[in-house]
């Protein structure tokens, strides 16, 4: 009895994440692993069918494609906005003038729904009138960027456009993280004499550790869910070159209004998220903070 | 801080009040639809006009995209909040919402105005008919079995404008050498699946479709003629520039009307872009239907009413369902949407030449085809369509493979 | 702790004259700056041309002939449907949604991050894994079961439904961002002010709040942003009194059947993320360096 008082102001605190994540989110695991044993179409019905829409998953070469995607668009788009955005920052950093608008600039992307702009970008890197076609007008004919209506290359197309639109947050990310950095630092690094490109990455990074963690996690989580952007952009398409898990179990849910499959496919996306999340979070929460108490 | 929150508040809530107070007057109702755009605005509101006059008030929830309209309806009737009206497709996309009793029956009012007798083509009644009633109203017919072409280019190619798929293809070399690109298409899923949809119509015949679509006769499926079909449409793609892949319909047809493509095949609504820009039916483009034997394919939309707990909105449900029959509301209705309308005896003088083709062809009872969506749930026609854009986009997928997953398309019983 | 002691620009002077790498600083910048502003700029340029041009010539031309007619039909003239009254109508109700939702879920997520760093107990970690799992769910999947527990509660299709539902949504990122934030904080700090005596509460307003501004600021961007720009979920949870203008902006701009007016569209688009992009530019003034070390001197 005591020890559920001891904390108790805390407890209370965290009561809503915890009622929150038990009923909504494992609540909804639940709901989906109950649902994709059934054939449901449009509206979730109990008619138990077993696995057989796990079997269809598997079968389906649209499935096949999608995986293989998430994990070319998950590596190019997490290095891309890791690397730019830190680098962005860095540079903000530098005691620029015009820092406000500069910061604007680069974060403006993320505020702009990607319906319209993906339509732009669409523009942009269509051959026939985009950005190819225009350096034709110019006089550079042998110039071309048909990424996107390319099988092979429509999913880096794909993330040139999403890094344009997400590496602006970790920009900002890493940016408050830099500047919770004592001055007193940079006076000790400069003393010393350490080029400051030395000391962003081997001393400050390090510092601001928690922010890189930070921004993986929520690029990640984009990585993962990612839908609108790629809708607007190639509908999934040539065919289904660009389509990904998210797509897969989004369509499932509104255009093909097969509900059995959506939360099947859901299934396994969570078995995946959590086989790779769950190490890195016990290694994260648990292990780190055994080591730093000792 | 605690003293702007509680301003804030306070703000709000006389705000969310008086919206809630709009709320409550004479025959409301509600209507979910995806009716967003020109033409479909002007059309929709042909409706909402007809139900004020009526001394109703229509409160509008656009929603655009099917899609998202659809699935916005399906979330608030598990949520307990339905619309009073929603808009579907003919399709099987309501069957389910019918099968778990989700739907009003529009049986009293479809009896008492005698529905049967005149919803024209009979197969309307079909996609809405479910144990002798009825839960849906169609309120009218889009047919997608039509080539746009557009004249001058074909006269400056020097080729006569097809009759046929095959037609064309004939044609379409020299059109290029003219320096024109002969099909324009969107490379999406679901127009590439029209277009496969008229090639293979026009080219095998609607009751082998029927066979095919309604039937999942796989002997049918595999006498040869389909290996054909998929052939052809491969064939197409010579003809298809590169920047086809994601483009969206409506360029496509900006293509024809300016004259940098001879041809689209696409649904009925293409008419409206050349309106907007300016273009006569006939005189500067044409409106063809493939085929050795012309038919009008059965697409359009419906509405259906969600089941509610009180009893008035039953009345205004069955109320607003007989208003859209009306012959003079379908009669504005469908003029202003470029549409056919769902009985005989509706006055259609202002349409254009275009669209009294398919008035004169849809007579005929013999040239009415029930489309794939009609026969099959989505989850079929989107799994049939996937195939369709692979073996378009991936030249390296072989006729023999796609035959073979189509196949079990037709047998998974989805 | 001293007001002073937080500046408004960063610290230090500028430096006065221009090395050769403070030009190349710049012309990096810039460089990066263009690659970032080449979208909007095609989309300022077509939304001042006439359809006509847009159809026909090179989208990265400067307009021939300027034409304003896209922005006052996007505002208040564009039809969706019956209703013909552009963005604005859904103006009143995007704020209506976004301001209790942003301060509803970012001061849960500070408490949240703050409890979880200073005051963990047995399991708190996790209830945390559980709640940052949800973060990686795609909404569709979540949207079933909160349907069924609003409407059980009676809250689904209101004000109240939506907020929550954005407020469960934010959870799992704005915990784990405030989580980290504080978890950098140098813990002595913590402990200082539990001898003078703080509690959990107080410990909460009179030492972290302070100090939490530049991770605040960050949590509000992503709020504003996403709050701000959602559309599916505001069509379902905020009922039909409510709805947000991202629904009337979708109306315009993505449109499958009919003509696309492009111009309208991109003067559409622009129009909305006017809110988002004044957030992120006047957050700037608080975005500062020094306040941890100030915090910790005063």
């Amino acid at each position: 009895m005591q020890s559920l008082t001891k904390n108790l102001a805390s407890k209370i605190a965290l009561l809503p994440m915890i009622i929150i994540s038990l009923t909504v989110f494992v609540g909804c695991i639940i709901y989906s692993f109950v649902y994709s044993l059934t054939g449901s179409k449009l509206i979730p019905a109990l008619n138990y069918v077993g696995f057989k829409q796990y079997e269809m998953l598997f079968k389906s070469r649209k499935w096949d494609v999608a995986v293989e995607n998430i994990f070319i668009y998950g590596f190019v788009f997490t290095i891309g906005c890791l690397v730019i955005g830190f680098l962005l920052a860095v540079l903000i950093d530098q005691k620029i003038r015009g820092e406000s608008l500069f910061r604007t600039i680069f974060l403006y992307p993320y505020a702009m729904s990607f319906v319209v702009t993906g339509l732009v970008w669409k523009w942009v890197l269509n051959p026939t009138f985009g950005f190819e076609h225009s350096m034709h007008l110019w006089g550079f004919d042998w110039f071309k960027l048909d990424w996107l209506v390319n099988r092979e290359l429509a999913i880096y197309a794909v993330c040139i456009a999403a890094v344009w639109q997400g590496a602006g947050f970790v920009m900002v990310l890493m940016l408050a993280g830099l500047r919770g950095i004592d001055d007193d630092i940079w006076k000790s690094l400069s003393i010393e004499g350490i080029p400051k490109w030395k000391s962003y990455l081997f001393v400050i990074l390090p510092m601001i550790r928690p922010m890189v963690v930070t921004s993986i996690v929520l690029i990640a989580a984009g990585v993962v869910k990612v839908y609108d952007l790629i809708l607007a952009l190639t509908s999934g398409g040539p065919g289904f070159a660009t389509t990904t898990p998210a797509m897969y179990v989004m369509e499932n849910f509104f255009s093909r209004a097969n509900l059995g499959q959506a939360f099947a496919a859901s299934i396994i996306m969570f078995i995946s998220v959590v086989c790779i999340l769950a190490p890195w979070a016990y290694y994260e929460f648990y292990y780190r903070n055994k080591e730093a108490k000792a | 801080m605690k003293k702007l929150i509680s301003i804030l508040f306070s703000l709000l809530l006389p705000l969310s009040f008086t919206s809630a107070s709009k709320a409550g007057g004479h025959m409301e109702a509600e209507v979910i639809h995806w009716w967003v755009s020109g033409g479909e605005q002007a059309a929709i509101s042909k409706f909402a006009e007809a139900w004020e006059d009526m001394g109703g008030t229509w409160i509008d929830t656009a929603i655009t995209g099917g899609d998202n309209a659809r699935g916005t309806t399906v979330n608030r009737i598990i949520g307990g909040n339905p619309p009073t009206a929603a808009q579907f497709n003919i399709s099987k996309q309501f069957v389910d919402l019918v099968e778990q009793g989700q739907l009003q029956s529009l049986e009293e009012v479809a009896s008492a105005e005698g529905w049967r007798d005149f919803i024209y083509p009979p197969e309307l009644i079909e996609t809405c008919e479910f144990e002798g009633e009825f839960y849906c109203v169609p309120v009218n017919i889009h047919s997608a079995q039509w080539m746009w072409i557009n004249n001058e280019v074909f006269e400056k190619a020097g080729v006569p404008k097809p009759n046929t798929i095959q037609d064309f293809i004939a044609v379409a070399p020299k059109i290029q050498e003219a320096g024109f690109i002969p099909l324009a298409l969107g490379g999406q899923p679901w127009q590439e699946g029209l277009m496969f949809d008229v090639v293979a119509s026009s080219t095998l015949g609607f009751p082998h479709m029927a066979k095919l679509y309604r039937d999942k006769d796989v002997e049918a499926f595999r006498d040869g003629k389909m290996e054909m079909v998929l052939q052809t449409y491969r064939d197409l793609n010579s003809f298809i520039d590169e920047g086809a892949p994601g483009r969206l319909w409506n360029d496509a047809t900006a293509m024809v009307v300016e004259g940098k493509a001879a041809m689209q095949i696409m649904g009925d609504w293409a008419r409206g872009e050349f309106a907007v820009a300016g273009k006569e039916a006939k005189v500067d483009y044409d409106c063809v239907i493939p085929g050795k034997e012309k038919y009008v394919a059965l697409g359009g939309d419906v509405f259906v009413f969600p089941k509610n707990s009180d009893p008035k909105v039953k009345d205004i449900q069955l109320k607003m369902a007989s208003m859209m029959v009306n012959p003079t509301v379908q009669a504005n209705f469908n003029n202003a949407k470029g549409s056919l309308p769902m009985r005989l005896d509706v006055d259609t003088s202002a349409a254009d030449a275009c669209m009294q083709m398919g008035l004169e062809l849809i007579q005929q009872p013999s040239a009415i085809m029930r489309e794939n969506d009609d026969w099959n749930s989505p989850a079929f026609t989107s799994a049939w369509e996937d195939i369709i854009s692979e073996f378009r986009n991936d030249p390296n997928y072989s006729v023999s493979a796609a035959m073979d997953d189509l196949e079990a398309v037709l047998t998974s019983g989805l | 702790m001293s007001v002073s002691s937080i500046s408004i620009e960063p610290n230090g002077s500028k430096p006065k004259h221009l090395t050769i790498g403070r030009i190349g600083l710049y012309c990096f910048i810039l460089m990066c700056a263009l690659f970032f502003l080449m979208p909007l700029y095609v989309m300022i340029v077509t939304s001042l041309k006439d359809m006509d041009e847009i159809r026909s010539g090179n989208l990265l031309y400067i307009p021939k002939t300027l034409s304003f007619y896209a922005w006052p039909k996007a505002w208040s003239e564009a039809c969706t449907g019956f209703v013909c009254e552009g963005l604005k109508p859904g103006l009143i109700n995007s704020i209506k949604i976004t301001v209790p939702s942003v301060i509803v879920s970012v001061s849960l997520g500070a408490l949240n991050g703050y409890a979880l760093a200073f005051w963990r107990f047995k399991g708190a970690y996790l209830f945390f894994g559980l709640c940052l799992f949800g973060a990686f769910i795609p909404y569709q999947v979540m949207v079933y079961p909160l349907l069924k527990i609003e409407s059980a509660i009676g809250i689904y299709s209101s004000l109240p439904g939506i907020i929550l539902v954005h407020t469960i949504f934010g959870m799992p990122i704005l915990t784990l961002i405030f989580r980290n934030f504080y978890a950098s904080l140098p813990i002595d700090l913590f402990k200082a002010a539990r001898i003078d005596g703080g509690n959990f509460l107080k410990i909460f307003f009179y030492v972290i709040i302070p100090m939490s501004t530049p991770i605040t600021i960050v949590a509000v961007i992503l709020q504003v942003t996403g709050i701000w720009n959602d559309f599916l979920l505001g069509l379902v949870f905020a009922g039909r009194d409510n709805q947000p203008m991202t629904v009337q902006l979708n109306n315009i701009v993505q449109v499958d059947f009919g003509v696309a007016e492009y111009n309208v569209d991109m003067a559409a688009t622009i129009l909305t993320s006017m809110i988002p992009l004044a957030v992120y530019f006047i957050s700037g003034r608080w975005f500062v360096r020094g306040i941890a070390a100030g915090a910790i001197k005063g």
